[in-house]
């Protein structure tokens, strides 16, 4: 195996990796640990990464499936167990929401990324992977493990549940 | 659902370019006439352009990026500097030695060319010896005074060698005896000096017979004095006269 190959692909992904791990986490200690983790994690597999494959999708993989491993991780697993169960509510009170108050907060980045801590874990992170990351529906069924069918529904119930929030957040203003 | 039955799930797959070319066409089509539907791609797109923001809302510190670039960083700075090490070391070892060996190589070659130089000159010489007489008893003494150490000449009586006389010379600008012995028609000298300084470094290593311009050569040292015996006579002759002068010096 190639350290400095290995050093030469994975590092410029670093700055991206640690944004996501906080995001995933909402802690900057559990996100350092998570991408130290992540990172030996993928250099002790690197022999069996195949070259010309994605290496990006392959290094969120291993941070995801770290991170649902994690502390932080099986106790966001356990809060948010029926999380799909909740979107039909979410999707109601998104509705109630004008789209010129939600055009206008969405342009508002506190008040987007209070919407986007307040989403369950997986919500959140197939949104960062789309919108953020721009990952392709198959990178990003390849990241969370997923077929990729299922991708394009998730994100749709995750897009929702964020309208939702920000909706929540809007009203809770007003009020 | 859209109130126009639009999907709104396929309008967001639209703006994240996962719909075929035809689905796609057909959609432009209908965003150009139906309001609801133009705001609702409005509304995604500000809400993506803010979300651009996230990308870089956490920012790593230089020291976490340190860690992990020192967690995965080739070993091979490290790797290298320790096992060049001993290599390294090895090399200034044979380096050293080397250098003393050619500064103790030259440093002889000195010293023996004086040597042979001042046998040389003594034979040339028509005024050969300071005090001429085959007498040890006599030559011995002579030399008292003359040099600042003492040494021993062996009964020559008896042997195939001859006591000639000696003189007082200068090695290394140190003073030193020479003593000549005859044998049969060859002439050997004696030269006795104090082996100190760097004349004494040169033979730290070394000692033993040599052969110095077809003059055979034999050095050696003892109690802090070093005795050199040079002559054109046969190596063998040349050996027993400095044994015979060992064994009288012990």
């Amino acid at each position: 195996m190639d350290r400095a190959f290995f050093e030469q692909l994975a590092m410029p992904l670093f700055d991206q990796l640690y944004n996501h791990a906080c995001w995933l986490t909402g802690d900057r200690a559990d996100a350092e640990d998570l991408v130290q983790e992540t990172y030996a994690k993928a250099l002790k597999g690197f022999g069996a990464f195949a070259e010309g494959t994605n290496l990006r999708a392959w290094m969120f993989r291993i941070l995801r499936n770290t991170f649902l491993t994690s502390r932080s991780g099986l106790a966001a697993r356990n809060t948010e167990y029926l999380e799909d169960e909740n979107v039909k509510v979410d999707e109601a009170v998104a509705h109630e929401v004008t789209p010129e108050l939600l055009l206008q907060r969405s342009q508002n980045e506190q008040a987007l990324f209070a919407a986007l801590d307040s989403l369950p874990v997986n919500y959140r992170q197939i949104i960062l992977l789309c919108e953020v990351e721009e990952m392709s529906y198959r990178e990003i069924a390849e990241v969370l493990d997923v077929p990729a069918g299922t991708v394009m529904s998730r994100l749709s119930r995750a897009r929702a549940s964020l309208r939702a929030a920000l909706g929540a957040n809007i009203r809770e203003e007003v009020r | 659902m859209t109130t126009c039955g639009q999907d709104r799930e396929m309008l967001a797959a639209y703006l994240d370019g996962e719909v075929q070319a035809e689905q796609g066409k057909t959609l432009e089509q209908h965003l150009r006439t139906c309001t609801e539907c133009a705001a609702e791609i409005a509304t995604m797109l500000s809400v993506r352009r803010t979300m651009k923001l996230a990308r870089t809302r956490f920012t790593p510190s230089a020291d976490f990026r340190r860690k992990i670039q020192s967690q995965i960083a080739p070993r091979r700075r490290t790797f290298k500097v320790f096992s060049m090490l001993p290599a390294a070391v090895a090399a200034c070892a044979i380096l050293l030695v080397a250098l003393v060996w050619m500064r103790q190589n030259t440093l002889r070659a000195e010293a023996f060319r004086e040597v042979a130089d001042l046998h040389v000159s003594d034979l040339a010489s028509g005024n050969p010896y300071d005090v001429v007489s085959s007498d040890r008893h006599t030559v011995k003494p002579w030399f008292q005074g003359r040099i600042p150490f003492a040494f021993n000449l062996p009964e020559f009586a008896g042997t195939e060698f001859t006591l000639l006389g000696g003189r007082l010379v200068y090695i290394d600008q140190q003073p030193a005896a020479q003593v000549v012995v005859g044998m049969g028609q060859h002439k050997i000298s004696v030269l006795i000096a104090q082996d100190s300084g760097a004349f004494g470094s040169a033979f730290s290593l070394a000692g033993g017979a040599e052969v110095r311009n077809s003059f055979n050569v034999e050095t050696w040292s003892d109690h802090g004095l070093r005795f050199f015996v040079i002559g054109d006579a046969e190596k063998k002759e040349i050996q027993h006269l400095a044994q015979v002068l060992r064994s009288a010096n012990q």
